[in-house]
């Protein structure tokens, strides 16, 4: 009676958990389970996406997140996220450059000749859409034999490892603002240690916007993108690869290759802005990078990386360029947790709630009472 | 240790990784603890705070437990309570990972054994000692979002104590309805100055607040943010002279004090609820602990007099 919604948590949390445990397993007698390099490989996207959301570039534990969130993307992330914080932030790499990076796939769509040329790597951009019917019972012969058969094919030493950048050729015709030097030695803001009082620099968006949730900075980029902005950007360079990550040696302090991290990252070129300073107009810049094989992100954050320099510069004009909304709305762990938390009892404050409509309710019959004395008078 | 809350029914889940004392590492503890100087120095005024990523979703209250966390050691005893209860499942949930990560702490469903009390929606009915400290979860910790969505601007008007915007909100209120419509997070003015979100604890609350023996902290999780209530503090619910503050009213028809069904208390919060069976409408007390007392009392009392 009564309280039986509210008592006996306990055994109802330990046997949803169970209950979830069950439909993860459930598959049968015949099922395999999920191994995490299957994940790693076999859904390469999807464990692209959560490192980068997950804001942690660690492939084991992003297939294990994956693994034992059944595949959902906000979870999954989620778990990434909660176990960073279990740890401290011990040393700070200088800042890398990206020319460094063992590319597996860069695109410009500003020239067709860029220098070293376009290589579309690994990708359905043009892929039709259709059913692949084929892989509905493939065999794990058939499985083998595609990808030993590719290999047999291409040969790994025909692509160089790295290629120049492509803003590179275009800062030497004098088309882009020179690098600003003076922002490259100022120390990146910590979204992971500082919380965001605005207005926040650039590198706060930044970061915020490299583990933000895709569907949501596509969704604010998307608006610009259809009016309600007006950057018209071009994509430079698009490349996604390995970029080696390098820490001082802990006692000769010379930098030192630890290891690399799969990378996307996006440089649009936009409209050129009047120079206040009566310098020469050049174009202007926008820079998206996040953990992992994520282009649509890396292109949205290119994209509000310059609507939120505009709206910081002159003021914001929309949604995508105020860095308040912006900032506060794209994060998956924060948004889903609070939109998840309203399944939560409310009790207290709904009867609270039933409380102010009662007397409010109340107040408007007595009210109404004295302003109509009734139908016997008449 | 008298009454350990029982949530030992959930060894299905297991820490798999060893993880340090109160999950976070000890950096992340000592500036939540640095941020709670800083509120405690400023009555209400709104610490930023770096706030971490907790195994649980934000907005189930991931910023009273960074507060716990990083004030919990050994030595301590910790009550949970959601809606007033010990054992709703979001207090089980808090109270059993505390549990999992603070190994060597007690924990208890009594208000007068607890020296840590986190709660949310509720301040126990039970008047705090000043040796305990509460501990509020915050989804919303800022009052003036109900009239001005940008933190930035709302981060001026704090600072020029200009609460005039909040005021006229009020006033249209009573315009439109002849009532204050807030019903939970009453804004409160704090030493005179900065006004809180007082978290949604009922309206019945909110004077407990005022010069309370306890120190009363409130963490936003989601929100980053940490501010207190530091003991015998001034607390005051925004008002108008000729409209005074009023809480919940649990009079019936006939303007007499209804009483929980279950211990025949008069003077506590009440939960409505339906019988199922009889299709009756019952009221009980919403904090669980106190009814329990108040029916142990009773008990005794009828057994002194039987």
């Amino acid at each position: 009676m009564g309280y039986v919604a509210i008592k006996g948590g306990g055994k109802a949390i330990s046997g949803a958990e169970k209950l979830l445990e069950f439909v993860r397993t459930r598959q049968g007698q015949s099922a395999e389970p999920l191994d995490l390099d299957t994940i790693e490989n076999q859904l390469y996207f999807l464990h692209s996406r959560i490192m980068s959301e997950g804001g942690l570039f660690h492939p084991k534990l992003a297939s294990l997140a994956i693994k034992q969130s059944l595949g959902d993307t906000l979870e999954a992330s989620f778990a990434l996220r909660a176990y960073r914080s279990t740890k401290p932030r011990l040393v700070e790499s200088p800042v890398l450059d990206t020319s460094s990076m063992r590319v597996i796939r860069r695109i410009s769509a500003s020239f067709k000749d860029i220098p070293g040329g376009q290589m579309l790597g690994a990708s359905s951009d043009y892929a039709l859409r259709l059913m692949r019917t084929e892989l509905l019972d493939e065999s794990p012969e058939a499985f083998k034999a595609v990808a030993a058969k590719w290999l047999d094919e291409n040969r790994h030493d025909d692509i160089p490892d790295t290629f120049p950048k492509v803003l590179d050729a275009l800062r030497e015709e004098g088309l882009l603002p020179p690098v600003d030097e003076a922002a490259a030695e100022k120390k990146p803001f910590d979204i992971t240690r500082e919380p965001l009082v605005f207005p926040v620099p650039r590198s706060a968006a930044l970061s915020t916007m490299a583990r933000s949730e895709t569907g949501s900075i596509l969704a604010i980029a998307y608006s610009n993108m259809r009016g309600y902005g007006d950057i018209h950007p071009t994509v430079a360079e698009l490349r996604v690869g390995y970029l080696p990550v390098m820490l001082p040696h802990p006692i000769t302090g010379e930098l030192i290759e630890v290891g690399e991290v799969l990378m996307t990252e996006c440089e649009v070129v936009a409209m050129y802005e009047d120079e206040e300073d009566g310098g020469k107009p050049t174009f202007s810049l926008g820079y998206g990078a996040c953990f992992g094989h994520n282009e649509v992100k890396a292109i949205s954050m290119s994209i509000l990386d310059r609507a939120l320099q505009s709206g910081m510069k002159n003021g914001p004009t929309n949604p995508s360029e105020d860095p308040e909304f912006v900032l506060l709305h794209i994060d998956g762990i924060d948004s889903m947790g609070f939109c998840t938390h309203y399944k939560m009892p409310h009790y207290v404050t709904f009867q609270s709630d039933m409380d102010r409509l009662r007397t409010t309710q109340d107040k408007h019959d007595d009210k109404h009472d004295d302003k109509n004395p009734g139908a016997d008078n008449v | 240790m008298s009454n350990q809350a029982n949530t030992s029914d959930i060894q299905f889940r297991q820490a798999s990784v060893e993880y340090n004392f109160g999950f976070l590492d000890e950096y992340a503890k000592k500036e939540v603890r640095r941020s709670v100087l800083k509120a405690i120095a400023i009555p209400g005024y709104q610490v930023p705070y770096s706030s971490r990523e907790m195994p649980m979703g934000r907005g189930f209250g991931t910023g009273g437990l960074q507060l716990t966390l990083s004030l919990i050691g050994k030595q301590d005893t910790l009550k949970v309570i959601d809606q007033g209860s010990d054992d709703s499942v979001n207090a089980v949930n808090l109270r059993s990972f505390i549990e999992m990560t603070c190994p060597g702490i007690d924990t208890t469903t009594k208000v007068s054994e607890a020296n840590l009390i986190q709660s949310r929606h509720r301040i126990p009915e039970q008047a705090l000692r000043e040796d305990q400290v509460l501990v509020l979860q915050v989804p919303y910790p800022d009052a003036l979002v109900v009239v001005e969505p940008s933190e930035d601007k709302r981060k001026i008007m704090h600072g020029e104590a200009d609460y005039s915007r909040l005021l006229v909100k009020l006033y249209e209120d009573i315009v439109k309805f002849d009532e204050i419509t807030i019903s939970h997070r009453y804004p409160t003015r704090i030493n005179r100055h900065y006004v809180i979100d007082s978290s949604p604890i009922p309206r019945w609350d909110v004077p407990k607040m005022n010069d309370s023996r306890a120190l009363i902290l409130l963490g936003a999780g989601r929100e980053k943010k940490i501010y207190a209530v530091p003991p015998y503090t001034l607390a005051e619910p925004l008002e108008f002279d000729d409209v005074p503050f009023r809480v919940e009213s649990f009079d019936d028809e006939t303007d007499k004090r209804r009483t929980c069904h279950r211990c025949g208390c008069d003077h506590s919060f009440l939960d409505e609820f339906v019988d199922a069976i009889s299709g009756e409408k019952l009221y009980q007390c919403s904090d669980s602990d106190y009814c329990d007392e108040q029916l142990k009392a009773r008990s005794v009392k009828q057994g002194l007099e039987g």
